[in-house]
């Protein structure tokens, strides 16, 4: 039990009269930008996730009610001294029930505060005794600050199913013991793929959401602000850098992915001029930066859209260069996704064999991982009709189809479909 | 007199809705089960209640390949239960890397559930 004294509640600075709107701008600013630094602060106190989450909680309730009188300089900082100060009321109330709960596991003195301590909550939801589905709710829950009602719409599941994945996680990380701590330096490059898979999951969860609409702006902007916490906390860590890049460099393209009438536009017929320039030179120089610096699986796929987001045009793609990136991937990474995009993309290398090709990716229908993976079709109609197959493209289109579950992708698909036939 | 293992099958859901009540009649029937054992001039040698095997943890270590850590219990019905360890360890990350050192082609690993006087009733 900690016996350190309460701190005084800092004073605010008085910029004289804020407005409420400021005020609940600036608590739903500090809400985003410093959820989890301040409850991974109370955890190292608390050690116990829910606890800890009604801490946080109620320090923005309080900040909400304090902050009219002046905003403080530094919120983060602010947020966390009221939020462990909750936490040390509530522990002294409850030092008897809390003796019956396990608690997490966390090797370091509680008041030695770090800030690095977002890492640990990072490592801790992305860890890999938990199902994958199980982390990415919990990141959106934890380090992201998303109610389970904003989990459940993000990913598109049952609110329930959301409160129970979130619930038995949380379960499991205090009961089978999992520690609260950043992954020792030979444990590091599997801890951090997991993590870096799940931010990726995230944004894409965001940018093909399976719905009416095509993104849901709130997961991509999410994703790419937990990539970017990555890159700050660990700046030697070449992998984070190079997700950040590939994120950027997707998000470029966000709005030319749809046409002003809603239609999915593919990347082959997409406006370049629409894409974001600034998100270009940024994503394209982590991209470099990390290709250079370390070349690991994230490192290739933004390479890959650095390749992309730098052609002047779909035919003028430096398709070799990219099949290149992809050989490279197939050696680190070799699963049968990574195989197909290979595919994919050497169908387009100038002299292409395509019959051959195709008979590559007629083999690929055999894997388990793409038995319902609307791409692999898709790419099948795509060489079909380039064939001059256009009854089977048709078929492959009409599978495809069947399998997306993305609205703007099936029209796309149906699209393509109807011109066939 | 030879040893046995007995292992404890039962209704998750049944444990899920425990009340504190049931909870207490459940240890109570486990001390009378220990006493008729005793009773019997057998003895008790040893012996734990698990956590939920939503809990619990897998490694899998395929011929040759790397081990592989999932959520959940071991749940395949080709191979059986062969053997048991009851290890100590500072948490599951070093009981996951003890698992991986263990002599078996899958280890489920699943948390000890603490069932002294002032522990939580799990219900």
């Amino acid at each position: 039990m900690n016996r350190r004294t309460t701190p005084p509640l800092p004073s605010p600075e008085p910029p004289a009269g804020a407005e409420v709107r400021e005020v609940v701008d600036a608590v739903a600013r500090a809400h985003r930008e410093h959820w989890s630094v301040v409850l991974a602060a109370v955890v190292r106190l608390t050690r116990d996730l829910d606890l800890a989450e009604d801490c946080t909680q109620d320090a923005f309730v309080q900040a909400m009610r304090v902050w009219p009188e002046g905003v403080p300089a530094n919120p983060a900082g602010w947020l966390t001294t009221v939020a462990r100060r909750v936490a040390l009321d509530r522990l002294r109330r409850e030092t008897t029930l809390r003796r019956k709960l396990p608690l997490l596991v966390d090797d370091e003195p509680a008041d030695d505060e770090q800030p690095t301590d977002p890492l640990r909550l990072v490592f801790t939801c992305c860890h890999p005794a938990l199902a994958r589905e199980s982390q990415v709710a919990l990141t959106l829950r934890l380090i992201c600050g998303l109610t389970t009602r904003e989990v459940a719409a993000g990913l598109r599941i049952g609110e329930a199913t959301a409160a129970a994945r979130i619930t038995r996680a949380k379960k499991k990380i205090a009961a089978a013991g999992i520690p609260y701590r950043i992954p020792a330096d030979h444990e590091l490059p599997d801890r951090l793929d997991a993590v870096l898979t799940v931010v990726h999951l995230v944004y894409t969860a965001g940018h093909v959401a399976a719905g009416p609409e095509l993104t849901r702006a709130d997961l991509t902007g999410r994703a790419i602000e937990l990539a970017r916490m990555l890159v700050r906390l660990m700046p030697v860590e070449t992998e984070p850098e190079a997700l950040l890049g590939l994120l950027l460099m997707t998000e470029a393209r966000g709005t030319a992915r749809m046409s002003t009438d809603g239609e999915l536009v593919l990347l082959a017929d997409q406006d370049r001029s629409r894409w974001d320039v600034k998100l270009i030179a940024e994503g394209v120089a982590r991209a470099t930066d990390a290709l250079v610096r370390g070349g690991g699986r994230f490192a290739l796929q933004a390479a890959v859209a650095g390749l992309h987001v730098t052609a002047p045009s779909w035919e003028r793609t430096d398709w070799r260069q990219v099949v290149r990136m992809y050989d490279a991937m197939m050696i680190s990474w070799p699963t049968p996704i990574v195989a197909l995009n290979r595919a994919a993309a050497r169908s387009f290398v100038p002299g292409a064999d395509l019959p051959e090709i195709l008979a590559e990716l007629d083999a690929l229908a055999a894997e388990p991982a793409l038995q319902s993976y609307p791409y692999l079709p898709a790419a099948r109609a795509d060489v079909l009709a380039r064939l001059g197959r256009s009854v089977q493209a048709a078929a492959a289109y009409a599978e495809a189809i069947t399998l997306t579950g993305n609205e703007a992708e099936r029209r796309f698909l149906r699209r393509r479909h109807d011109e066939l036939t | 007199m030879a040893q046995y293992v007995f292992l404890l099958f039962d209704s998750e859901e049944w444990f899920d809705n425990l009340t504190p009540e049931e909870w207490q009649k459940a240890m109570e029937l486990h001390g009378a089960f220990t006493a008729a054992v005793e009773a019997a001039g057998a003895r008790v040698l040893g012996g734990e209640a698990l956590e939920r095997s939503t809990t619990a943890s897998t490694v899998r270590k395929p011929d040759g390949g790397e081990a592989l850590v999932t959520d959940g219990p071991f749940i395949e019905t080709k191979e059986a239960l062969g053997g048991y360890y009851v290890i100590e360890a500072r948490d599951l990350d070093q009981a996951i890397e003890l698992a991986k050192l263990c002599p078996a082609g899958n280890v489920e690993v699943r948390p000890i559930m603490s069932t002294s006087d002032d522990a939580e009733s799990p219900a």
